[in-house]
């Protein structure tokens, strides 16, 4: 049918030029909402920590608009929110990726907060796309979430790790294994 | 609200699959569970904008970007595209980020061993946006081969890394350039992940003598097509 453009892997060298400027933290002067961290490990079907993935995110603002021309609210959207963010694991010790941002409010085709994640990885010849949900919503009451089978379910929920001021949330992505994580196709 | 317009999505007869035993590294990094179908709603029809003000001057420009105390070494050239949607639309404002190894084969990053020279004056990343037609340009040097652990005596074909971000999270695109006539790409496990012909021959550039400049460099065409959008469900024609 279409001819589209094959994909191809991202290899082990894209710090080059995709992390070379800072997007880890999504928080802009100004920006509404309450801000969160999240970070997580990258893992291999035999469990192993990857250094060489990189993560991508796209998430509604504060009060779930996107900052875009196809979100028909997007005159509401917060200016200094433009939702995008990238992070690599080669800077860590225990190769985490780590996000600055704030937790999204509920997009209005949707009944929960969640975060659009894409990673990336030598060895991975297409990217694959996944949701993350919070540990503290109620997610059961979302449509997406309820079509996954239930046993794997929680592999798409981050877990909240430290409830301070700033709140951390830990969301390991499986690439493959037991316990892959889902991946969606829309 | 308005029905939102639904795209093709990713073609799976194109793309390679995530498991392909030539390359070694996706026997531990390949999902392998069925990914789940879900509905595109506004959540993966938009996506991040960019605009000028993400771009530097020399950002188009890998010949001059990163220069110490000369000019880099290697055979100059002018890359240009245009960025497709998979019905022939052009996708005009899209940010594409570009990387590569220098003309020895050898990336300016700390985990790149290949015993090549470095050069001081590339390191071999830009970015750019495409225009108001969907077309592109940058100018570069043109990268070498380089070996890699994959098997005894493996060899990447010589390529530059593409980034593309459409106009949503839909057209998300990672791709490799290839140049023609390289004897190493029918050696090259990941090139021949792609499951045709028609898609390999999708990732080769061509050699374009109308961008190429007199006594300066030569030029190379580029084109690449994401998803495209594709009819509105829940509206009814009229009969």
């Amino acid at each position: 049918m279409s001819g589209q453009s094959p994909s191809q892997t991202v290899g082990p060298f894209f710090h080059i030029q995709l992390t070379t400027l800072p997007q880890e933290n999504l928080i802009q002067p100004g920006t509404q909402g309450t801000q969160i961290i999240i970070h997580g490990q990258v893992l291999d079907g035999d469990r192993q920590p990857i250094d060489d993935a990189m993560v991508e995110i796209w998430q509604a603002d504060a009060n779930g608009f996107y900052n875009h021309p196809h979100d028909p609210n997007q005159t509401l959207a917060d200016p200094h929110f433009r939702g995008f963010g990238r992070a690599e694991t080669i800077n860590s010790e225990t190769n985490h990726y780590t996000f600055h941002t704030i937790k999204p409010g509920v997009v209005s085709d949707e009944d929960v907060p969640f975060i659009n994640v894409r990673v990336f990885a030598r060895g991975m010849l297409v990217h694959a796309n996944t949701r993350l949900y919070f540990a503290d919503e109620n997610n059961s009451e979302s449509n997406v979430f309820n079509s996954i089978p239930p046993e794997r379910q929680h592999t798409v929920v981050a877990t909240l790790v430290k409830n301070t001021a700033v709140p951390t949330y830990r969301f390991d992505i499986h690439i493959q294994g037991d316990d892959e994580t889902v991946f969606f196709s829309p | 609200m308005k029905p939102l317009e639904q795209y093709s999505g990713i073609d799976w007869e194109a793309h390679p699959p995530y498991f392909h035993e030539p390359y070694r590294s996706t026997a531990k990094r390949s999902p392998q569970k069925p990914l789940i179908p879900i509905k595109q709603s506004l959540s993966e029809l938009t996506g991040p904008v960019f605009g000028e003000d993400d771009l530097r001057p020399l950002d188009n420009d890998l010949t001059r970007n990163a220069v110490v105390n000369g000019e880099p070494i290697g055979e100059r050239i002018i890359v240009v595209g245009k960025l497709l949607d998979d019905l022939g639309t052009p996708i005009p404002h899209a940010l594409i980020e570009v990387w590569q190894a220098n003309a020895c084969g050898r990336y300016f990053h700390k985990n790149d061993q290949h015993d090549a020279p470095l050069d001081p004056n590339f390191k071999g990343g830009g970015r750019l946006l495409t225009n108001d037609k969907g077309e592109y340009r940058f100018v570069t040097i043109k990268p070498g081969a380089y070996p890699w652990g994959n098997h005894h005596n493996a060899w990447r074909p010589a390529h530059i890394h593409f980034s593309v971000f459409g106009h949503n999270f839909l057209q998300r695109l990672v791709t490799q350039m290839y140049f023609p006539g390289d004897p190493l790409m029918a050696l090259d496990p990941i090139f021949n992940g792609i499951p045709n012909e028609n898609g390999r021959n999708r990732l080769i550039s061509s050699y374009a003598h109308d961008i190429t400049k007199p006594d300066w460099a030569l030029g190379y065409r580029f084109d690449i097509t994401v998803c495209g959008p594709r009819e509105t469900p829940f509206e009814t024609k009229e009969v």
